[in-house]
């Protein structure tokens, strides 16, 4: 560990973060969305004449909790391929 | 790793480039006009008369009229053409993936952002055309003033929710793939394309039932309460 540069370290913590971001990020709406599907398809059963109103507000329902993965999965993209401080550093280090 | 078809740059002018999502946008739209001309040439009627092809199209026009009546409980007619293109431009940019060579246009985030931009301009004017100026604008300091601010935020928070979904969604399957397909053979790659097939058009449903829902609530914000009362006195007729 004594070779890790001010670079190596932005590097570990990055990828560090991306990884946890992207597992807390992925349970909370996991949790959700089997909730809401469970719920869903107990609905469907005692009514299945709703069937298409259900599924429809299942749809978006599941789209909206999915999306708080989404942003998760971009922020933890964004520290992985596109991170800021590392081209901020290697701008310093190159013009320094 | 490109994460996003913007890196791949064709032809570059100055200030212009002509990159991937370009490209394949413009292959979208000649797929869609190509396909609207061809399958619209013959039109008939009656049962025996009527092509494949016109009852496919006949189908999904019909699947997303109902769709949308269901969604916006009311006359489907005058959000047809705009959330039937939406949904359109998205299924078929996202069902040219599996092709290989092609991306999808919408794992750009520049796309995506002005898809939402086009819903973003539709929820007023609908709102506008429905309300008229004053009962639609009334609706930005509901239930005081003071919520000003926050009813703009959520206005334009929602818009760039709808961009960032659309484009999270399609790159993670883009991407999903690509990783697969380095590091496992054939096989599994193809399943999981499949699989972003199912996802690509759902996609593009929920794009444009949410689209749908964000330009009703814009357009019924006043006519909650008397939408309630017509519902209870239809269900005691019914009843």
């Amino acid at each position: 560990m004594e070779n890790l540069t001010e670079l190596g370290w932005i590097g570990v913590i990055s990828i560090m973060t991306a990884g946890l971001t992207i597992s807390i990020g992925a349970i909370a709406p996991a949790i959700g969305e089997g909730l809401a599907l469970a719920r869903a398809l107990g609905a469907l059963a005692q009514q299945p004449d709703e069937a298409n109103t259900i599924t429809r507000t299942l749809f978006v329902g599941l789209a909206l909790v999915e999306s708080t993965a989404i942003y998760c999965f971009v922020v933890s993209m964004i520290l992985i391929f596109a991170n800021p401080f590392w081209n901020y550093f290697i701008e310093q280090a190159g013009g320094g | 790793m490109e994460i996003t078809p913007d890196h791949i740059i064709y032809w570059q002018s100055g200030f212009f480039k002509l990159n991937a999502t370009l490209v394949f946008s413009w292959v979208t739209m000649l797929v869609l006009v190509f396909m609207a001309g061809w399958v619209t040439r013959h039109l008939a009627v009656g049962p025996d008369r009527i092509s494949r092809w016109q009852h496919g199209v006949e189908i999904i026009v019909t699947a997303m009229r109902d769709q949308i009546g269901d969604a916006s409980r009311q006359d489907a007619r005058p959000f047809l053409p705009f959330i039937g293109t939406l949904f359109l431009f998205i299924a078929t940019a996202n069902i040219i993936e599996i092709i290989p060579g092609l991306m999808s246009p919408a794992a750009s985030l520049s796309t995506t952002l002005a898809l939402a931009l086009c819903v973003f301009i539709a929820v007023p004017l609908f709102g506008i055309q429905s309300l008229g100026w004053g009962r639609y604008l009334q609706h930005y300091i509901e239930p005081t003033p003071v919520m000003l601010p926050f009813n703009l935020i959520s206005e334009l928070s929602r818009t760039i929710a709808l961009a960032i979904r659309l484009f999270g969604n399609v790159m993670s399957t883009s991407l999903l793939v690509a990783i697969l397909l380095s590091i496992v053979p054939l096989f599994f790659p193809v399943v999981m394309q499949a699989f972003g097939l199912l996802v690509g058009v759902i996609q593009a449903y929920v794009f444009a039932i949410l689209a749908m829902v964000y330009i009703a609530s814009g357009m019924r914000r006043q006519q909650a309460k008397t939408d309630a009362a017509d519902a209870t006195v239809a269900s005691e007729g019914q009843a």
